[in-house]
């Protein structure tokens, strides 16, 4: 059963009308959903036709539909990919037994809080963006918000199901939760930090998309993995739109970066402040960007040495990113691996169980990943003949969890003194006068086909479309 | 006659867009893509232009395609150290007909407006059968259409009735347009639309065996029916079909194509076909029922169709179906809206039939078609598994085998 029920008030495709119970119980989550996107969905964009995509089959063939779809009647719902037949479990202690269709008693605790964790991001991120739609640089990347926005609410679906399904009464009050935190607020905040900082400007926005959906992409990876067969396929279905969102990170600053080129050639300037006389953000304002945002999304990972990461894998719930193409045995009982340490205010290499170290692996995946698209982005400089290079900064900058937290250490890895971080850290990252900057340039374009001063137009449309059709119509 | 360098339709990813996300390796039902740290690169060698990574694709640069000479594609090395695209280059002594993987991307440059024929890549082979011969795919584009006379436009379900399809006969000339039963073609009705812009090509499959309607002419015929409502039940003019329809004698067409390289029927007359339709997906079982007929021998395989409509007068073909002789082939009528009977569905009949639909399951040389409404799909694969348990095949060790042998062709829409 694969095809997407669009008949079911819920559209899904895990046969949700055969079970009443459950279905009463989502139907009854459903308006509370849609009262949560009211009021923290994207503002005033409820009226709006807004080019979208929605998949009407969880299978290539039918994977991408598009049309213009007021969001609030956007048609949220559960898809998992096509059960594989006879999948095993490939890691861990279980390593071998067939994959679990309900949840093992032992295990159901650490399962609903990787659940719940992973839930709470997506709705913390439709709220960290509310506001960005009133100064869209362009239709089209309006609509790529929107996208965002929708798709992050259909992963909270997502989890909610699993919660729901799978996990009774907790369940149901977990997924009652998770639309009552705000991301933000300090009386009842979302669960991750980086997940309640501002997303303030667009520049932030594509940095958000580019790096922490990543890190989005590395822990959907890691759980498609899972011996817990409906969490591997629901993640599965949304690494397939999780792809969207890094693009739009990746283009979106390939794109910022590109009309700063552009310009900078075309009236010769290198200076800073020459380059924000165009009215366009300079290469060191993108880096600054850059540093903080891959810092703070570094610490998603968690801590460098964690027992329940250990747990988590031995137990088979999570997986490394692409554990089946890995040649290793699967069990990495002997295994160690290298972290950082600090020892006597120095940076030293540690080796300790793998096992402890799983978090420590998957980000050392992310950043193999994330250096590559900043390779990407400093193509787009070198073709334009200007010799400023932007690079990823030192795992060991600006973090806060773990044994790194407190240490300072420069973007090139070196350990400074309390006093030349306060002194260098405007250089380090975005003062409030470089946000003040970015800020003064959002303005919103309406204009099909029109884009903000400060940026290029993308190389395609969506959907192969024109880039100058209404991607947006205002109502 | 001279030769003419074997044209492959190159399956590439455009680094520049890409982002390497991985969701087309993962998709690629074949792993035809792979990747190094720096490129995603498409092998083609394994390449059968299924499409199935096209739409998953979240920036685009999935979507590339280049004619090159078949001996010449680029190599994975060539295309792991690209930072761009290499132009097209011209090829000298190609004639317009390429042939792509096998069944020809979404588009290149000049088909931007014409998705090709929907495949269930999932669940059905993204692989012809073994004994098919080698389809022309791509002869004519949009850039270049080929144009046909009708030559005949008959109305093959009876008068007075919601339902309006048609046999229309399309002659080339001399121009060549070879196409093998189960392939289709497009038609590219004339005019604008509302924007101004050319209508999209529609995609309709051949009803006709290779050698022609007519045989030994340079011909094709056409199932088509008269599109008036949408898929919600709204009234709706279809432009195409409607164009089509009303097709005179004499008319010239724009053709493209032909397209579908992996649903062709099996050459072997050993091979057993059990095809399973509903309308307008007749057109494909009618081109082969026809082939088989007319080379038929004694020691022939078997051939059993299931054919869905709502009635027997909305059922095309029903008048020369009903005159086939019964030890030629099997057919079983499904009607869903015949008064005072409960609705029967094909997958319904496939179930009554199960120990002859067993007996075919069971036998390597047996090839299953299904094509028709996008609805009747689950009913007609869930039946099938039914089918297997209940006489002890292993279904879940066949399908995969049948899927990879070729032998289990999905096209529904």
């Amino acid at each position: 059963m694969s095809a997407i029920d669009y008949s079911q008030k819920i559209p899904n495709n895990v046969n949700l009308n055969s079970d009443r119970v459950l279905q009463r119980a989502l139907e009854q989550w459903q308006p509370n959903f849609l009262s949560w996107w009211g009021d923290m969905g994207p503002e005033g964009s409820h009226q709006h036709d807004v080019y979208l995509r929605t998949a009407t089959s969880a299978e290539p063939s039918g994977w991408a539909h598009f049309d213009y779809v007021k969001m609030p009647d956007y048609r949220w719902g559960i898809f998992l990919s096509p059960q594989v037949q006879d999948r095993k479990i490939h890691f861990g202690e279980h390593m071998g037994e067939d994959v679990w269709q309900e949840v093992p008693g032992e295990h159901r605790a650490n399962l609903r809080r990787i659940i719940v964790t992973q839930g709470d991001t997506e709705p913390a991120s439709v709220e960290q963006q509310r506001h960005l739609g009133l100064t869209a640089p362009s239709l089209y990347d309006l609509r790529n918000l929107f996208q965002i926005n929708v798709e992050e609410g259909r992963h909270l679906w997502a989890m909610v199901y699993l919660l729901h399904r799978y996990f009774g009464r907790d369940g149901r009050e977990e997924a009652d939760a998770l639309l009552q935190r705000r991301s933000g607020q300090e009386d009842n905040p979302r669960i991750l930090g980086a997940f309640n900082e501002q997303t303030p400007d667009w520049l932030a926005f594509f940095m958000f998309t580019y790096f922490t959906d990543r890190d989005g992409k590395f822990q959907l990876c890691a759980l498609a993995e899972s011996s817990f067969d409906p969490l591997a396929r629901t993640t599965k279905f949304m690494l397939t739109e999780e792809a969207h969102h890094m693009f739009v990170g990746e283009s979106g600053v390939s794109r910022v970066i590109a009309r700063t080129c552009e310009l900078m050639k075309k009236h010769n300037v290198e200076a800073p402040d020459q380059v924000r006389a165009l009215g366009a953000i300079d290469l060191q304002t993108i880096q600054r960007y850059l540093n903080f945002h891959y810092s703070v999304t570094l610490d998603l990972f968690g801590a460098d040495q964690s027992s329940n990461a250990a747990t988590f894998y031995n137990t088979g719930l999570k997986g490394r990113y692409e554990e089946t193409k890995r040649g290793d045995d699967h069990l990495l009982k002997d295994r160690g691996y290298k972290i950082l340490n600090v020892v006597d205010g120095k940076l030293v290499e540690k080796e300790v169980p793998m096992l402890n170290a799983l978090n420590e692996v998957l980000r050392d995946d992310f950043i193999k990943d994330s250096e590559a698209g900043v390779g990407r982005w400093n193509k787009v400089i070198e073709k334009a003949g200007l010799p400023f290079r932007l690079t990823v900064p030192h795992k060991a900058f600006n973090r806060q969890i773990g044994t790194l937290s407190g240490v300072r250490i420069a973007p090139d890895g070196r350990p400074v003194s309390q006093e030349e971080w306060n002194a260098k850290a405007s250089e380090w990252m975005p003062t409030a006068a470089d946000r003040a900057y970015v800020a003064s340039l959002m303005g919103r374009v309406v204009e099909p086909g029109q884009y903000a001063n400060w940026i290029s137009a993308p190389l395609s449309g969506i959907n192969k479309q024109p880039l100058d059709i209404p991607y947006v119509r205002f109502n | 006659m001279s030769a003419t360098p074997d044209i492959l339709k190159q399956h590439l990813i455009d680094p520049v867009i890409c982002i390497r996300c991985n969701t087309c390796e993962e998709t690629c039902p074949v792993d035809a893509i792979t990747h190094d740290s720096r490129n995603y690169v498409v092998d083609p060698d394994i390449c059968n232009g299924c499409n199935a990574c096209i739409s998953p694709c979240p920036t685009g640069s999935i979507d590339n395609w280049r004619n090159v000479v078949r001996v010449k594609a680029y190599s994975l090395d060539e295309q792991l150290g690209w930072d761009e695209l290499p132009q097209e280059q011209e090829i000298e002594g190609a004639e317009t007909a390429t042939t792509s993987p096998t069944g020809g991307g979404s588009g290149g440059a000049d088909e931007t407006t014409f998705t090709p024929p929907p495949v269930d890549a999932a669940r059905g082979s993204t692989v012809p059968p073994k004994s098919a011969p080698r389809p022309v795919v791509n002869s004519h584009t949009l850039k270049q259409p080929a144009v046909a006379t009708v030559t005949g436009n008959f109305r093959v379900t009876e008068l007075g009735r919601d339902y309006d399809t048609h046999h229309i006969v399309l002659d080339f000339g001399s121009s060549p347009f070879p196409v093998l039963e189960g392939q289709s073609i497009g038609i590219i009705p004339p005019g604008t639309d509302a924007h101004g812009r050319p209508h999209h090509a529609r995609q309709y499959s051949i009803a006709s065996p290779r050698d022609g309607e007519r045989p030994k002419y340079n011909n094709l015929s056409l199932t088509v029916k008269r599109v008036t409502s949408d898929h919600a039940g709204n009234p709706v003019r279809g432009v195409a079909s409607n164009y089509v329809c009303d097709l005179q004698k004499g008319d010239q067409v724009k053709v493209i194509g032909p397209f579908g390289s992996s649903f062709l029927m099996a050459d072997d007359p050993k091979a057993n076909l059990l095809m399973i339709c509903t309308g307008t997906g007749s057109a494909p079982m009618r081109a082969m029922t026809e082939r088989r007929r007319r080379l038929r021998k004694d020691g022939d395989g078997k051939l059993m169709l299931f054919f869905g409509a709502r009635t027997k007068e909305d059922l095309p073909y029903f008048g020369p179906l009903m005159n086939l002789p019964k030890d030629f082939i099997d057919i079983h009528l499904a009607f869903s809206r015949k008064e005072g009977q409960a609705k029967t569905y094909v997958q319904d009949l496939m179930r009554e039939r199960a120990s002859d639909v067993a007996a075919l399951l069971t036998n390597d040389a047996t090839h299953i078609y299904v094509c028709g409404l996008k609805g009747m799909e689950d009913g007609v694969m869930d039946a099938l598994r039914f089918i297997a348990d209940q006489h002890g095949i292993a279904w879940k060790e066949l399908h995969p085998r049948m899927k990879a042998e070729g032998r289990l062709h999905l096209e529904t829409y």
